[in-house]
């Protein structure tokens, strides 16, 4: 929101460049308010709300099955569901799923970005062909991995596993959602890569050349440190996403053999188990691991990043 | 320390256009080459190929005797300076000037000392710890200057590396770029669209033109003795004029007057081949106030009056304009000069330009009489505009197409 108010701002001052100094800023100021007022009331009116409201229901005791049980008990919920080991499994889960599956589309999304950018005949053939799984919706192309895999029927399971279930079996289980994950994301990360790629200028790299810069030095050290702040972003989106990963394993193992995610036990205590309470304290600690990531991420833009610091200010 | 040898080199792209016609070029060890022209005239693709960041479609690329047509970039030990001067955003200036040294694996120490020595001579010792985002933009050049210069490689390649500068610091840095090659004595390849650049810097100057290379010869040689209308009109500043002309018995007959024909131009005209339709070519600087002029030197000239349009006082001298009347000199090589400058940086072709001594009485309006020595006077062919007049004897260099 601060971005915003800020982006919004600085439109406003283009608009009336000719103000006055004191009563022209402030009414510029005002201005600026004004402009990210709907936006804001939007914001306010569509996640606020059910934040506060999922706050407040995981300070209750609050089971559907026996509501006149219901009662404040302040962070009993956060007791209970921190020392499960039911709830640490999970996590550990979704964060080995998150870990892995980032990484690996890190590096396939940067190979198939540099394809993409340096594609010269039919760009659009293969820019298109690169985005199809991602045009696909997840659950769709989570039943077709899961029939793929299923023993007997899937030419997969067939091809690999003639004689086990690999879906009913943790290890390999969870090495599927990680596969249909990044089967599924790759294009994505490709795509923001792809965008940072342009940010590298072209005499950039001839005069990494001319320097003596192999192929693999023109890389590593003038087009990745260039694109960083790209890369950053990428990440940061791909973590936050990734680590909400739901769909792929409700379809794929529906959570069976430990391959819960964290969004997937929230689900299960809140939708099936109408647990108010226990499911609201899950989502307000899936969102505060959300926020702790996006603040470390945050904060290494910060010290990291050109272009937020004032090294780059005088462009 | 090396000579560069083009030996008909080709640029033909995929496309099948080709950007450069089988150019021949000799540079000399330690020689300061200008290779200047209009946009699209394919100096840069020659640079690029020099450099090896494009390839070669026919022809051999010496460098130092070696032919290197097949060497990456890498290989060649030259170094460039582009015009976005191309510094990495994330290494600081010194790190920046160390980049080439480090990747040749030279030892710290030496590193060093080199990026020390090249920061005090372009003076940015006390930048060496600041990114390039907060330099000015000619301290910017400087660095890229640095990187290129501590590496003592057997050739500087620059593409256009002034352009981006604004018009004072062009100036100071153009003598400092001087300076600099005349000091490490580096063969240096340099590609400007600025004529007054390729002027000042070169030791000599290659003009091109569509992919083909129009005249090589020293800066006063294309100025002199411009092998074409193309050379003429680029070269110099305020441009050459040009007008029509006929030759009629003796005479040559200009909207001017009747110009007599002296020896040296009835000499250029004896040719069998000679039209008769023709263009005239005078610079600014060969007019002069007929008040002005001693006896002796008024018999080699010509007179006429005409109405002042405008004077421009420089101080040092006038700039005059006159209206021509009648009709222009028309010629394919004009055309492409009136394009390249965008109709802006030439005189409307029905404008006059004379530079008078400053002592000249003319003023706006009234009518002047004007003096233009015929010594001095270029004929041109409208058909191929190649020059007439060049004296056989003279070393113009050479002329393609």
């Amino acid at each position: 929101m601060s971005v915003l108010s800020r982006e919004k701002a600085a439109s406003g001052a283009e608009a009336a460049p000719r103000a006055g100094l004191s009563e022209g800023k402030k009414q510029e100021r005002r201005l600026g308010w004004l402009l990210c007022a709907p936006a804001a009331f939007v914001m306010v009116a569509v996640t606020a709300y059910p934040i506060l409201y999922s706050i407040w229901l995981s300070l209750q005791r609050y089971d559907l099955k026996f509501p006149e049980n219901r009662e404040f008990i302040g962070l009993a919920n956060y007791v209970t569901v921190l020392s499960n080991d039911y709830w640490w499994t999970a996590f550990g889960v979704t964060m080995l799923i998150t870990v892995i599956s980032v990484s690996v589309e890190l590096v396939l999304g940067m190979g198939l970005a540099l394809i993409m950018h340096r594609t010269i005949i039919g760009r659009g053939l293969v820019r298109t062909s690169a985005l199809i799984p991602y045009g696909i919706v997840t659950v769709v192309a989570a039943f077709s991995w899961r029939y793929a895999w299923t023993p007997g029927t899937g030419y997969l399971a067939n091809l690999f596993s003639p004689e086990g279930a690999p879906l009913t079996e943790r290890a390999s289980a969870l090495a599927i959602i990680i596969f249909a994950e990044i089967w599924k994301t790759t294009p994505f990360m490709a795509l923001l890569l792809m965008a940072g790629l342009a940010l590298v200028p072209d005499d950039l790299l001839k005069a990494a050349s001319m320097d003596g810069a192999s192929w693999w030095q023109r890389f590593t050290k003038v087009m990745l440190p260039v694109m960083k702040p790209a890369i950053l972003v990428a990440l940061l989106f791909r973590t936050l996403d990734a680590f909400r990963i739901f769909d792929n394993i409700y379809v794929l193992s529906a959570g069976a053999n430990e391959t819960s995610s964290v969004s997937m036990i929230a689900y299960n205590n809140l939708m099936k188990g109408l647990n108010l309470g226990i499911g609201s304290t899950m989502s307000v600690l899936i969102f505060l691991t959300v926020a702790i990531i996006a603040f470390i991420f945050v904060k290494l833009f910060g010290t990291a990043a050109p272009g937020s610091s004032d090294d780059e200010g005088r462009r | 320390m090396a000579d560069i040898v083009l030996d008909k080199v080709t640029k033909k792209y995929p496309d099948g256009t080709t950007a450069v016609h089988e150019i021949d070029l000799e540079i000399a060890d330690g020689e300061f080459i200008i290779l200047v022209g209009p946009s699209g005239c394919g100096k840069s693709t020659t640079l690029n190929m020099i450099a090896g960041l494009e390839d070669i479609s026919s022809g051999e690329l010496r460098i130092a005797g070696e032919r290197v047509n097949d060497k990456a970039p890498k290989d060649r030990d030259i170094a460039m300076v582009f015009q976005s001067y191309a510094l990495y955003p994330n290494m600081t200036v010194g790190e920046n000037m160390a980049f080439p040294l480090k990747l040749a694996k030279l030892p710290k120490a030496e590193i060093d000392k080199k990026v020390a020595e090249a920061a005090r001579v372009l003076e940015l010792t006390e930048y060496l710890g600041r990114k390039p985002a907060n330099l000015s933009g000619g301290q910017r050049q400087r660095v890229a200057m640095g990187r290129a210069i501590v590496r003592s490689p057997k050739a500087f390649l620059m593409d256009e590396p002034l352009s981006n500068l604004d018009a004072k610091l062009r100036v100071q840095m153009r003598t400092q770029v001087s300076r600099l090659q005349k000091q490490l004595n580096t063969t240096t390849v340099y590609v400007t669209h600025d004529q007054t650049e390729a002027m000042t810097l070169g030791d000599r100057v290659v003009v091109m033109r569509g992919g083909y290379i129009q005249q090589v010869g020293d800066p006063q040689t294309l100025y002199d003795n411009p092998v074409n209308l193309f050379v003429a009109g680029f070269i110099g500043s305020p441009s050459m004029n040009f007008l029509p002309a006929t030759v009629e018995e003796s005479v040559l007959r200009t909207p001017l007057g009747d110009l007599p024909l002296n020896d040296r131009l009835r000499r250029s005209l004896s040719g069998a081949d000679a039209p008769r339709q023709l263009i005239v070519g005078i610079r600014p600087e060969h007019f002069e106030d007929a008040a002005l002029i001693e006896e002796h030197q008024r018999a080699k000239g010509f007179e006429f009056t005409m109405p002042v349009d405008l004077v421009e006082s420089m101080g040092s001298d006038k700039y005059v304009y006159f209206t021509v009347e009648g009709e222009r000199a028309v010629s394919a090589d004009l055309e492409d000069l009136t394009a390249d400058a965008g109709g802006a940086d030439l005189p409307p072709q029905d404008n006059l330009v004379t530079r008078l001594s400053a002592e000249s009485r003319v003023r706006d309006g009234v009518d002047a009489r004007v003096w233009m020595n015929l010594d001095k006077i270029h004929l041109f062919d409208p058909g191929n505009g190649h020059n007439i007049t060049l004296n056989e004897g003279q070393d113009a260099g050479v002329a393609t197409p």
